[in-house]
C-alpha cells in the first residue's frame, strides 16, 4: 500500500502555490514560463493521485494530454518571447506593455 | 490515518525523498537569479514527479515525464536562454506595481491554505472505474493505451492538430522577416536612427559576413602572390 492520497495533494497544492506565486513575483519572462510549467506538474500529479485513488485510468490519459499541451504551449511561447527579444532585448514583463491596435 | 499507517516503509520514504526534491526544485526555480539555474531546478523537480509518478502506478508517464519535459521542454528552455543571453538579471529599479510581490505571497498562501484545509474534508466523489482500472504495473502502457485510442480517440486527433498548428506557429513567429532587415539596413548606415538596437545583430551580422569575406579575399591573395612571385623568380 502506497502513502496515503492526501499526502500527495498536499504536495501537489504546495508545488502548485509555488509555481503561482513565482509567475507573480518574478519579472523574467521565460522564469515565469517555468513557473507555469511547475503549476502544470501540480495539476498532473493531482490527476495521477486521483487516477489511483478512484481506480480509473482516466486520470492517466489526462496527464497524456496535458503533456501534449504543454509542449505546445511552450513552442509557441518561446517563439513568442524569441520574437520580443528580437525586437528589444533585455525586455522583462512589464516592459511588454503595448499589445493594442 | 490508517492508510498512512498501512503505506509501508520504502514507500513512505521514497514519497518523502521525492517530494523535498520536488519542493526544493520548486523553490530553486522561483528564486534562482540565473534562468539557467532556474532550468535545472526545474529538471529536478520534474525527475521528483517522475518518481512519484512510478511510486502511483503511472509508469508510461513517468517515462514520458523525463523524456518530453526534462529532455525536450527544459532544453527548448535552455536554448532560449542561451539564445538570448544568460546575463540577463532583473533589474528592477522603477518597479510600476511595489506592491505586487508582498500581495502574491500572501495570496498564494491563502490560497494553499484554503485548499490544505479542503484537502481535510471528505472527498464528494465515490465513482470508480468510470474508463477503466488502472490494472497492475505490467499493464500501465496497454491500459493507457486502450484508453487513448478508444474512449479519447478524438481529442488524441486533435492533439495532433494542436502539434502541427504550434510546429507552423512557432515557425512562422520565429522566422526572422526580409523586408524589416531590408528597411532599417539602409537608414543605418546613413544615419544613427533611435530604434537602430532594434536590429543590433542583424545589422552586425552582414559587417562581420564582409570582414569575413575582405579576410578570405586577401586570403586568397596572398598565396596567389607567393605563387606568382615563385613563378617568376622559379625560372
Amino acid at each position: 500500500m502506497s502513502v496515503a492520497a492526501s499526502w500527495y495533494l498536499t504536495l501537489a497544492a504546495v508545488l502548485f502555490t509555488i509555481g503561482a506565486i513565482g509567475l507573480l513575483i518574478r519579472r523574467n519572462v521565460l522564469v515565469m514560463f517555468m513557473c507555469v510549467e511547475l503549476m502544470l506538474n501540480a495539476a498532473n500529479l493531482t490527476f495521477v493521485t486521483f487516477a489511483r485513488r478512484l481506480n480509473d485510468i482516466a486520470g492517466q490519459t489526462a496527464v497524456f494530454f496535458v503533456l501534449v499541451v504543454a509542449a505546445a504551449e511552450v513552442v509557441v511561447g518561446l517563439g513568442i518571447i524569441v520574437s520580443i527579444y528580437r525586437r528589444r532585448p533585455g525586455a522583462t514583463a512589464d516592459d511588454i506593455h503595448e499589445m493594442k491596435g | 490515518m490508517t492508510h498512512t499507517l498501512a503505506a509501508t516503509i520504502p514507500d513512505a520514504i521514497t514519497f518523502v525523498i521525492a517530494g523535498a526534491i520536488c519542493v526544493l526544485g520548486a523553490f530553486g526555480v522561483v528564486l534562482a537569479r540565473n534562468p539557467v539555474h532556474s532550468a535545472l531546478m526545474l529538471v529536478m523537480t520534474l525527475f521528483g514527479v517522475a518518481v512519484l509518478f512510478v511510486e502511483e502506478n503511472a509508469q508510461f508517464l513517468a517515462a514520458v515525464q523525463v523524456i518530453v519535459y526534462a529532455g525536450a521542454i527544459v532544453v527548448l528552455f535552455l536554448f532560449v536562454i542561451m539564445l538570448l543571453g544568460v546575463d540577463q538579471r532583473e533589474a528592477i529599479q522603477r518597479d510600476p506595481l511595489p506592491a505586487q510581490r508582498p500581495v502574491a505571497i500572501v495570496v498564494g498562501l491563502l490560497g494553499l491554505t484554503e485548499v490544505l484545509l479542503l484537502a481535510r474534508g471528505q472527498w464528494p466523489t465515490g465513482a470508480k472505474s468510470v474508463s477503466g482500472a488502472i490494472g497492475s504495473p505490467a499493464d500501465n502502457v496497454g491500459l493507457l493505451g486502450r484508453s487513448i485510442f478508444t474512449t479519447y480517440l478524438l481529442a488524441f486527433e486533435v492533439t495532433s492538430a494542436l502539434l502541427v498548428l504550434a510546429v507552423v506557429g512557432a515557425v512562422v513567429l520565429a522566422r526572422r522577416p526580409r523586408r524589416v532587415v531590408g528597411d532599417n539596413g539602409s537608414p543605418q548606415g546613413a544615419s544613427s536612427e533611435p530604434d537602430d538596437n532594434v536590429d543590433g545583430p542583424t545589422a552586425s551580422e552582414p559587417d562581420g559576413a564582409e570582414a569575413g569575406t575582405d579576410d578570405g579575399g586577401q586570403g586568397d591573395g596572398e598565396p596567389a602572390g607567393g605563387l606568382a612571385d615563385s613563378e617568376v623568380t622559379g625560372p
